[in-house]
């Protein structure tokens, strides 16, 4: 009954277009899914915490805003702050930083992406959702270079497509409609074994 | 893609800047002091952190290469102007009620929230009952603080927050511009004391009345924060008043009962009389 599942944490990186793509997925995750899902939305520097208060009326899982030094925790969905870069200490807890953009972006994908692939190795998700830029993909290179698995959605569900299509240019081991993405992750979620690539 | 025997080719590399040059980085948080060397030696024609660790112990340029990758100095003025109106109209009319104040701004990079508070002081009209500290671990940043200097394009930004924080009189009555360059009044640095101070090794800085201290800590692994919140702390005369970035607070440290939150949004706190 107890098994230990094969994937630890899931983590995310989503643009323009965000909004519609989460609302597609978020809500439809189980409360019995136990692993963390840690997010990166591009958002305006100035942006509030609209997106961590929308959705945790609207999700089976609670829905926070990553602070630093939190502890990660299971059943549990989080932000990142807008206008500072998220990190994954190797203690699982939350690290943040007001370094340089990357990608032009702050928080940007790639840097939570690489330094969850350094504490979670193989047993990490990575799925990048529409967007009009290339972040994450240098993070998802990370990710499948420690064994972990990659998700990028399909172009043509993506309102933006190029942040997904350069992903899948430089590799991804899943490529997904919108639609159904939810329940791929819910199903890969409660894997106590490895799906063969 | 770090790998185990890289961690500890890592932690010698810190280890040696210690011996060498003592600084010491080694209870920086973890995944942001790898990140920033992993970028310098991808950036270098160095092939390993142990080559890179040569490299420091004898090359003191390439040390302060690595000083500057390793002190975050993001800023703006007026950052989270919210803040600044806070501070403006809440904060400041509770410091009055003092004869005269010390404020001390830890990790003050190149000085864009020490000029922003001086602006403060001078409007609200505290600026001739304060003395103004500001310290920094990194002499060549320090410098720059100093000169009072900026490049003109960031002004556009600074003005905006300037003005969303509250303020009401022309900002550029405050620096004089060239092409390039903006220099700030002589008069905002006038109640300013800029010196070197490393929060990691050196001590208590007496009696202060408001400590700034935004987006320092999150650099900082959790022992080392407890540390340096203890000594901000001891450094607070007491009901003084302690500030932090916004997406920083004391919850995850072992000090959180010694402070009351007085505005939970800005992350100003009061060390318990």
């Amino acid at each position: 009954m107890n098994t230990d599942p094969l994937y630890q944490a899931i983590v995310m990186g989503v643009s323009a277009g965000g909004m519609a793509a989460l609302k597609a997925i978020l809500p439809r995750l189980p409360e019995t899914m136990c692993q963390p899902v840690i997010i990166v939305q591009h958002m305006s520097p100035d942006a509030d915490d609209f997106l961590v208060q929308y959705f945790d009326k609207q999700c089976n899982l609670r829905v926070k805003e990553a602070e630093d030094k939190m502890p990660i925790k299971s059943r549990t969905i989080y932000f990142a702050p807008a206008n500072y870069h998220l990190l994954v200490e190797e203690d699982k807890t939350f690290g943040l930083s007001t370094a340089e953009r990357v990608q032009f972006s702050r928080p940007a994908i790639d840097v939570l992406f690489d330094t969850a692939a350094e504490t979670f190795r193989d047993r990490l998700m990575g799925v990048i959702l529409t967007g009009a830029n290339s972040d994450g993909t240098n993070g998802i290179r990370t990710i499948r270079a420690f064994g972990g698995y990659a998700v990028a959605q399909s172009p043509e569900t993506a309102e933006a497509p190029a942040m997904p299509g350069s992903a899948i240019d430089a590799g991804v081991d899943m490529v997904l409609d919108l639609e159904k993405i939810a329940r791929f992750i819910n199903q890969m979620m409660s894997k106590g074994f490895k799906l063969a690539k | 893609m770090t790998t185990e025997n890289e961690n500890i080719e890592i932690r010698l590399l810190l280890e040696a800047i210690h011996l060498k040059y003592g600084y010491n980085f080694k209870d920086y948080a973890n995944a942001h002091t790898k990140r920033r060397l992993r970028n310098r030696l991808d950036m270098s024609r160095l092939e390993t952190y142990t080559d890179m660790m040569r490299r420091v112990i004898y090359d003191e340029s390439f040390f302060n290469t690595l000083l500057m990758d390793l002190s975050i100095n993001v800023t703006e003025m007026f950052r989270d102007p919210w803040f600044y109106k806070t501070i403006r109209e809440e904060l400041i009319p509770r410091l009055k009620t003092y004869s005269f104040i010390k404020v001390w701004h830890a990790g003050c990079s190149a000085g864009q929230e020490v000029y922003s508070m001086s602006i403060l002081l001078e409007e609200e009209g505290m600026k001739k009952r304060a003395q103004v500290y500001a310290t920094d671990f990194n002499e060549l940043i320090l410098e720059k603080a100093k000169s009072g200097i900026f490049p003109l394009d960031v002004m556009k930004a600074y003005t905006e927050n300037y003005q969303k924080s509250g303020g009401t009189r022309a900002f550029s009555d405050y620096y004089a511009a060239d092409d390039e360059n903006v220099i700030l009044k002589r008069a905002l640095r006038e109640k300013v004391l800029f010196s070197s101070h490393n929060l990691v090794t050196d001590g208590v800085f007496g009696e202060m009345h408001l400590i700034f201290c935004r987006n320092v800590l999150i650099y900082f692994n959790r022992k080392l924060q407890n540390q340096v919140i203890r000594l901000f702390y001891d450094s607070l005369c007491p009901g003084g008043y302690l500030c932090l970035g916004s997406k920083e607070s004391l919850k995850f440290t072992d000090m959180a009962d010694r402070f009351e939150v007085v505005f939970d949004k800005e992350k100003i706190y009061r060390k318990k009389r």
